[in-house]
């Protein structure tokens, strides 16, 4: 299962959106080990593209040094798909690296791209080829420790 | 020596080592230097003589692909920096849309 709050699942949202009829992409890193996507770093779609993402080479190292040098791992790797759904395509399975990642993929097709308008929002594990998809479930925050209050993501 | 970072996805290879120790004198010294200790590595990095379309490798923070490739020149004491790419899409003749002819797998 994913737990993410709901800011930075607004902010996956949102650049999707604006990124349309583009694929956006992005990840959220978080404390190794703590499966907890905490800081939201959106990434610039090298291959521009409404049917492909990829991160610049020179955006990726960066960024794993900057996670390397905060203990960090992408917890979340995001990206949309602007004409078809939300669900893994065989070049998404193909490509994924990041056993430990929850994949998030978002769509935005069929108006989905217009702010407030209902949209997919689907995460999956993808490990040796093989997709699972795994339950969302979006929360207010992380308080210290006290349960917060949790509620199912709308789909 | 060099020193190698090793991606997630290849420590399998490495006993989850995320750094090891390779020598030589090039890119492709480099890739063989740790095929011969972490056999099966080097396909996973490596196709037809040239780096995997999908994988990206930096000397001292610089992609190969604009340093000349497995050539590269690695001094002693260099830091070999290999991540897969984060990448993907809807498409399904993805590279296509890459603007590559390389295959996938």
């Amino acid at each position: 299962m994913l737990t993410i709050d709901r800011a930075t699942r607004d902010a996956i949202v949102a650049h999707a959106r604006r990124d349309h009829p583009d694929e956006a992409c992005g990840v959220v890193a978080g404390p190794v080990g703590s499966d907890r996507p905490q800081r939201f770093v959106p990434m610039l779609n090298a291959a521009m593209s409404p049917t492909f993402y990829e991160f610049d080479s020179g955006d990726l190292l960066r960024l794993y040094r900057e996670m390397d040098d905060n203990d960090e791992e992408p917890v979340v790797v995001y990206h949309s798909h602007t004409a078809t759904e939300a669900y893994p395509s065989r070049t998404d399975i193909n490509l994924a690296s990041e056993p430990n990642a929850h994949y998030v993929l978002v769509s935005t097709r069929d108006g989905a791209e217009v702010d407030g308008a209902p949209i997919d929002f689907r995460s999956y594990r993808i490990v040796d080829g093989v997709v699972t998809e795994e339950e969302v479930t979006v929360v207010d925050g992380y308080a210290d420790g006290s349960t917060p209050e949790q509620q199912k993501a709308e789909s | 020596m060099a020193e190698v970072r090793i991606p997630t996805i290849l420590r399998t290879y490495t006993n989850d080592q995320r750094a090891v120790e390779a020598s030589g004198g090039t890119v492709a010294d480099v890739i063989d230097d740790l095929e011969a200790n972490y056999a099966g590595i080097k396909d996973r990095l490596v196709e037809a003589d040239e780096v995997r379309r999908f994988v990206n490798i930096y000397v001292d923070d610089e992609d190969i692909r604009f340093t000349g490739g497995l050539a590269t020149a690695v001094k002693d004491g260099a830091t070999v920096v290999i991540l897969p790419a984060v990448a993907g899409g809807a498409a399904d003749p993805v590279l296509r849309a890459a603007g590559t002819c390389a295959s996938t797998r």
